[in-house]
């Protein structure tokens, strides 16, 4: 077994999600055949390569890269200043509140 | 009028609206009627929005009869993935946690259908966070196959492909972060397009792996594709992924022919597991598209295998991360009997979030977490970088890549649900294109012997969607397989 029911809860804790019994059994075995699957990656050598996080280039600010000598583009200068604009109501989003009060949004206490 | 309305493409919709031979109110209702016709059956929607619907088809009728030339969709019945925000009109996202969410604000591709003309009836089922191969990760339960209802119309933009298929829209939006577009098209018969990444606005579309997510038109033909394209492509200054780039005239592209356009086959793509007829079929439409004036091209892309793996590691880390919000504070489901706010999350999200959303969440905090990180998301991003390469090497030698869109046509309802592993492998030809932000289209290229739909899938270069159009359409035009109609009555 590569992950035990006790290393299943100690990740279920960084999610913040509460698992029953049966579900921390069920993720302990996809977890065995899903992570068993992903060793295949262990084959390549990557010593060497760059890791990708994102296909649109988004470091370089050669201009050159812009369109891409092979059609990727890039992010780069892509900040802008910041400017006051209005957005969507107030009001509007704090109907999708769980709980309100007034304009605020309710929640449990948080320090005794 | 006594033709079937429903069964109209955009274009023939169009064409009949501007002669005044047909109101965009009277087509609404065909529509509508055609939805309570079979959606007991197929529940390709889950929020029909018929009031909105009939008053935009009623402004529709309007700017019709006025003066200025109509927008590109005017009076045209969309559907619109339920993980895309449509202000004023529930959007789920497949989800529990969001049953009761009203966006405050519109996404802006569906401010841009809404600017274009477009009548929006409603919002289509998906698997939960776009988290699925099948549609049977709904919350709202499953969408059926209109070819065979007991089958899956594939996923996660299930409700998309089945309700353009059957006739209940005339177009959907779907998003594809790993597939999600194509498979249900190729599923459903339907035409699907997955752009470039950074083609499409992202703003106001319900997150789940935000480098891989990307919004697309599933249509009944390529013409329709590249209409609804048009309407959604561009730079959005409120989205810093999106990118400024012209967007080209994609009706204008239709018709160029592929005379001369080098197809490359790559070997990874033909390989044991591929169901002998899907293979028989996608390596016809290839010879089709020869005799059509293409040039076939043998080509490699090593690093095929790897992508499921690689990209079960990077979805689900940046899943875990994105989904972090749903936490019961500011919108969505809270769970009540909680007496502190760590108890609140925790109950929350495991009241909210079905099997398969705890299942990637877990995944991905795993991959990310402290001695794990490297072993497995710096890998895969590593791997990722290698799986883009080979995209790159093999553009130098051919202007598109053709493969099977899925290596088996739709799948029975239950036959995968117990194991993720296997349901994660129908996605085995579509991931590599979003791990490289390449476009894919996926065009109907027959039927097995049960006469369920097959695809064939194109890759193109970033920003090429005019190269994967014009072949999309020479094949199309020359075929005809589009015309087949589900039997779904």
């Amino acid at each position: 077994m590569r992950v035990n029911r006790q290393e299943v809860q100690r990740v279920a804790l960084l999610a913040r999600l509460e698992l029953s019994d049966a579900e921390t059994d069920e993720l302990v075995a996809h977890f065995d055949t899903i992570l068993a699957y992903m060793d295949k990656l262990s084959e390549l050598d990557t010593d060497r390569v760059e890791p990708l996080a994102h296909a649109v280039d988004v470091k370089t600010g050669d201009p050159d890269r812009s369109t891409g000598k092979r059609g990727f583009p890039t992010l780069a200068g892509r900040l802008r200043d910041d400017q006051v604009a209005t957005r969507a109501d107030a009001n509007a989003m704090l109907q999708n509140a769980p709980q309100r009060q007034a304009d605020f949004l309710k929640v449990p206490k948080i320090i005794e | 009028m006594a033709m079937n309305l429903s069964r109209l493409t955009i274009h023939q919709a169009r064409a009949l609206l501007h002669s005044r031979e047909l109101s965009a109110q009277e087509l609404t209702r065909a529509i509508l009627e055609r939805i309570r016709a079979t959606d007991g059956t197929l529940h390709s929607y889950i929020t029909v929005d018929e009031m909105q619907a009939l008053a935009q088809a009623e402004a529709a009728d309007r700017s019709l009869a006025g003066p200025q030339p109509p927008p590109p969709l005017c009076g045209i019945p969309i559907a619109i993935k339920d993980s895309i925000l449509t202000k004023g009109l529930r959007s789920t996202a497949g989800s529990k946690i969001l049953e009761h969410f009203i966006p405050p604000y519109d996404a802006s591709v569906t401010r841009q259908l809404k600017d274009a003309g477009a009548v929006i009836i409603g919002k289509v089922n998906c698997d939960e966070f776009g988290m699925g191969s099948s549609n049977e990760n709904s919350a709202y339960g499953p969408t059926r196959n209109p070819w065979d209802v007991s089958r899956v119309p594939g996923g996660s933009s299930g409700g998309s492909a089945a309700c353009v298929a059957a006739d209940q829209a005339l177009a959907a939006l779907g998003t594809d972060t790993g597939g999600s577009i194509r498979l249900p098209a190729s599923f459903c018969g339907v035409v699907g397009l997955k752009p470039s990444y950074g083609r499409v606005s992202r703003f106001g579309v319900v997150a789940y792996a935000s480098s891989l997510d990307q919004v697309g038109p599933l249509t009944k033909d390529m013409r329709d594709c590249a209409t609804l394209l048009q309407v959604i492509a561009g730079h959005d200054p409120r989205e810093s992924t999106s990118v400024d780039l012209p967007v080209p005239d994609y009706q204008a592209a239709l018709e160029r022919g592929v005379q001369g356009l080098r197809v490359g086959i790559p070997k990874e793509y033909f390989v044991e597991g591929v169901q002998p007829e899907v293979e028989r079929a996608v390596r016809h439409a290839i010879e089709e598209l020869e005799a059509l004036g293409a040039e076939p091209v043998s080509i490699s892309l090593p690093h095929t295998d790897y992508a499921v793996a690689a990209y079960y590691i990077i979805a689900t880390a940046e899943a875990s991360s994105n989904l972090a919000r749903y936490d019961g504070v500011k919108y969505g489901y809270r769970a009540e009997q909680a007496t502190d706010l760590t108890e609140m999350y925790h109950r929350t999200r495991a009241q909210g979030f079905g099997p398969e959303v705890k299942r990637r969440i877990m995944l991905g905090t795993y991959a990310l977490s402290a001695g794990y990180y490297d072993a497995y998301y710096l890998k895969a991003q590593k791997v990722r970088q290698l799986i883009r390469q080979d995209f790159l090497d093999a553009f130098e030698r051919c202007d598109i890549i053709a493969t099977p869109t899925a290596p088996t046509t739709a799948f029975q309802i239950g036959e995968k649900v117990t194991d993720p592993l296997t349901m994660y492998l129908s996605d085995a030809f579509t991931i590599a294109v979003n791990l490289a932000g390449l476009p894919g289209l996926s065009v109907l290229c027959g039927f097995d012997a049960k006469g369920l739909p097959i695809s064939l899938q194109l890759i193109g270069q970033a920003f090429g969607e005019e190269t994967l159009l014009r072949a999309g359409y020479a094949y199309e035009q020359a075929t005809a397989w589009y015309t087949t109609k589900p039997p779904i009555t």
